[in-house]
């Protein structure tokens, strides 16, 4: 009798227990229906937008802030915040009035004045921002709504560069927080964009928290690229970074998560016919990898070196030891992207087919003398880490003595802005990746800027470059600059800065209730419901 | 005993300097530069410069461990270089998923290594004796992160019983808290369960041995109280010597079943911040590691004055 009373008692106990634990699990892990649960492609740290060009605060910029114009899904740049826009009959005053009802996510509205100090922070730091500042004289808030432009010459650049939708992308601040020097960070995140930054439910690292903004004045026009109304269809939005993404496809096909940015290509294979997951592309212009020079130090100082890699390399090899999927690949000889504004292949016939014979004439001519070109292989980013030993293996091919030295990404990073000699730490070459967004015109194009010191790492140095990258700024028609960009590609030719080494695209992995993912070159979350 | 500890404590501060100087230095001679980190792919020489010494990096390294120093010793860990947050704020918002994790992990391991060490040890040479020593060969061969994923495989994705993954914090529900923590701490478990056991065992067996035992048998007491009351408490010491060891072993180094789990811990921290050469971050949670472990030697020590009368200091 006792003992079976004993057992009743333990019997309950056990039961209350897990009754208990799966209470308390429905209690804490039911989430509003509403909420969106995000793995990003890393960790935000930082939260200035402008401050950084890492892609993780772009994305956060594109939560929490706005822009006056932005790109459609086809590449034409479309008003956002702005409602109207008018240029001089001479060209050089340019006057753009704010839509009615934008306010900032503390209650207060959205003046001209604060645009004008965000775009003066921005304009102050990015490149295409600094290119399009040296065509004005002034820029003025002349009343509440209007933001006036006066130019010293014609430019087509103003609407172009504030459209500009990638790092770093010109998003509008409250004046007072936009008078933060662009060399601080700014300490506080009020924007006025669809998602409100929520400080409070942020634990770093581990969870970044935004909730829909109500007060937010969406176009009428529909979502299209990063224009057209953007609608927040969801409550929350939380991104939990997840370093382990094996885990992260774990989590996602339990239906603990919704949305993994970039799915590893070599997990595909994981949720491909999975009925409860789909695979979206968020950026159907994709990515390019790009071989990058220093031309500091010989061998790579002598032009002739360089175009010697132009012909050795072929984009295939690169885009099959990388990614190995030829859906998410595409060989592309257009140095400024397939499917973008201004493709075009100009120049660049018998260019990247691993021609040997005329790598190895070009290296007799500029007088080799085998002297070892240092290669950094990233080898902690799976993206990139198959790049360099084809590159050696090519340029081995042609008879370059390549001494490849594997490192870690941020030693890396590090490495790459010093000018030293590569013996005394320097380096000669590495190869990266960018995303189609920045690389869709000379100004924009970073590792195009020729201009020696101020030109980024590896530091090319050419006059006609960078002629051409200011007539393409100067240049009002979309003829006219393409035309501009057929030359870019010519003077390229004579002068290497890099070589693009194909492109790429990675898939989005949603679970099927997740609609209304746009293609956009950048996670955005607006416009996505979940069902 | 009061004099003791006091002289075991002042002991401490020497070593932590030590550690202090060894990780300050360790972490300026890796190669890595957090400025031209934070800047970001586009970011001009003069740029980082500027931010180089924003952060305090262009001064020369004895300067740059004075200020640090000095600011430890008012409490100032630093401010992280890319949360923009206090280091002893994001230490202390992860020291919880780590040491519920760990303290989880070492009651699992002391319940079962325990009982089936002592078991083995009673019933050497048998096949149970065998069957225990053989899965602790296997625990010490795999490796935890093939145990977390065979875990997740079955009870998570297949079953649907348990969170693939994350933490969730007590004071939002002991249940919540408890259902993610059982994979991991489960996982985590079996190479100390492995290595408990087999020193249970050796432990025991010795005293098995001993005079004393036979004695007890030979009054006639059973053989639980022999076990327990003769065998089990008189070789205490080493076993408690080796649990306190995987204690502090746990809490520094559960990087990866913080990782394959997702539990925001130090261990992750750590990760993430040697990846983005956070200094003052690597540094602060490299000391603090430090200072637990000397912290739980000297519990050890003294727990030998409770389990073995014997022992004075």
């Amino acid at each position: 009798m006792f003992k079976t009373a004993r057992r009743g008692l333990i019997k309950g106990a056990v039961a209350a227990m897990v009754m208990g634990l799966g209470l308390s699990a429905t209690g804490t892990f039911a989430q509003a229906e509403t909420t969106l649960k995000v793995v990003p492609h890393s960790d935000l740290k930082i939260l200035d937008p402008i401050w950084t060009t890492a892609y993780i605060s772009r994305n956060h910029g594109y939560m929490v802030y706005d822009t006056l114009f932005a790109l459609d899904a086809s590449g034409n740049v479309q008003p956002q915040m702005v409602d109207t826009v008018s240029t001089s009959d001479d060209g050089l005053t340019i006057t753009m009035t704010l839509r009615d009802g934008l306010s900032w996510h503390d209650g207060a509205p959205v003046t001209a004045a604060d645009c004008v100090a965000s775009i003066k922070r921005w304009g102050s730091k990015d490149a295409m921002g600094q290119k399009m500042m040296s065509f004005v004289d002034s820029l003025e808030a002349t009343d509440d709504k209007t933001i006036t432009f006066k130019l010293n010459a014609q430019t087509g650049l103003v609407t172009l560069a504030l459209a500009k939708p990638s790092s770093n992308v010109p998003f509008m601040m409250p004046e007072r927080i936009a008078n933060t020097p662009s060399s601080e960070q700014i300490s506080e995140f009020i924007g006025s964009g669809p998602f409100v930054f929520n400080q409070e439910a942020w634990e770093p690292g581990t969870k970044i928290v935004y909730d829909k903004f109500a007060g937010y004045v969406p176009r009428s026009e529909p979502a299209s690229g990063l224009a057209g109304g953007k609608i927040a269809k969801v409550d929350r939005v939380e991104w939990l970074p997840i370093r382990d993404q094996q885990q992260a496809v774990n989590a996602l096909k339990a239906g603990e998560l919704d949305y993994i940015e970039g799915l590893p290509h070599d997990l595909l294979p994981l949720v491909e016919g999975d009925e409860n997951i789909k695979l979206v592309d968020f950026n159907p212009a994709g990515n390019q990898f790009t071989f990058r020079y220093n031309v500091l130090h010989p061998p790579f100082d002598n032009p002739k070196m360089r175009q010697a890699l132009l012909y050795a390399f072929n984009q295939e090899d690169f885009l099959q030891a990388q990614i190995g999927n030829a859906d998410y690949y595409k060989a592309c000889k257009a140095m400024f992207g397939c499917g973008m504004p201004f493709e075009t292949t100009a120049h660049m016939d018998g260019l990247l087919e691993s021609n040997f014979d005329k790598a190895r004439e070009l290296i007799a001519e500029s007088g080799y003398n085998g002297e070892p070109i240092l290669l950094m292989h990233s080898t902690d980013l799976a993206v990139l880490t198959n790049l360099a030993p084809v590159a050696k293996d090519l340029m081995e091919a042609i008879g370059l003595n390549v001494d490849m030295q594997s490192m870690d990404w941020q030693t890396l990073v590090a490495r790459r802005a010093k000018k030293d000699l590569p013996a005394d730490g320097g380096w000669n070459a590495f190869i990266t990746s960018w995303t189609a967004g920045d690389l869709f015109n000379p100004v924009a194009m970073a590792f195009l800027n020729s201009s020696c010191d101020t030109a980024l790492f590896g530091w090319p140095c050419d006059e006609k470059i960078e002629g051409l990258r200011d007539s393409f700024a100067r240049a009002t028609t979309k003829e006219e600059q393409l035309k501009i960009v057929e030359d870019v590609q010519g003077a390229w030719l004579e002068y290497p800065t890099h070589i693009h080494l194909g492109q790429w695209n990675q898939a989005t992995a949603t679970r099927s209730n997740i609609d209304g993912v746009l293609p956009t070159g950048a996670a955005v979350f607006w416009n996505i419901s979940k069902n | 005993m009061l004099s003791y500890l006091l002289r075991r404590l002042i002991a401490t501060i020497p070593v932590m300097l030590l550690v202090a100087v060894f990780v300050f230095m360790l972490l300026r001679l890796t190669p890595g530069d957090p400025a031209a980190i934070i800047a970001g792919d586009y970011a001009n020489d003069a740029q980082i410069a500027e931010i180089r010494a924003k952060l305090g990096l262009d001064k020369p390294l004895p300067v740059q461990f004075m200020v640090w120093l000095g600011n430890m010793f008012q409490g100032d860990f630093g401010e992280s270089f890319f949360y923009k947050k206090q280091v002893g704020e994001l230490i202390a918002a992860r020291l919880e998923p780590t040491l519920s994790l760990s303290l989880l992990t070492i009651i699992l391991t002391v319940c079962i290594a325990v009982p089936l060490g002592t078991l083995a040890a009673y019933r050497q040479g048998s096949w149970l004796d065998r069957g225990i020593m053989g899965f602790s060969v296997l625990g010490f061969s795999l490796p935890v992160f093939v145990i977390g994923y065979m875990l997740i495989y079955l009870f998570s994705i297949k079953l649907g019983w348990l969170p693939v993954q994350g933490y969730q914090r007590i004071s939002d529900g002991v249940g919540g808290w408890l259902l993610r923590l059982i994979l991991p701490s489960v996982a985590l478990s079996v190479i100390f369960v492995a290595f408990i056991a087999r020193m249970t065992r050796t432990s025991v067996l010795e005293v098995l041995g001993e005079d004393y035992v036979r004695t007890a048998r030979a009054k006639g007491q059973t053989e639980t109280k022999v076990l327990m009351r003769h065998a089990v408490r008189n070789a205490a010491v080493p076993i408690v010597t080796v649990i306190g060891l995987s204690f502090a072993i746990l809490i520094g180094g559960v990087v990866v079943t913080e990782s394959v789990f997702n539990l925001p811990g130090l261990g992750l921290l750590t990760v993430e911040a040697v990846l983005a050469r956070d200094f003052p971050t690597i540094q602060a949670v490299i000391l603090l590691f430090s200072f637990i472990y000397v912290l739980i030697n000297l519990l050890i020590d003294v727990s030998y004055t409770v389990l073995d009368p014997r022992i004075r200091y």
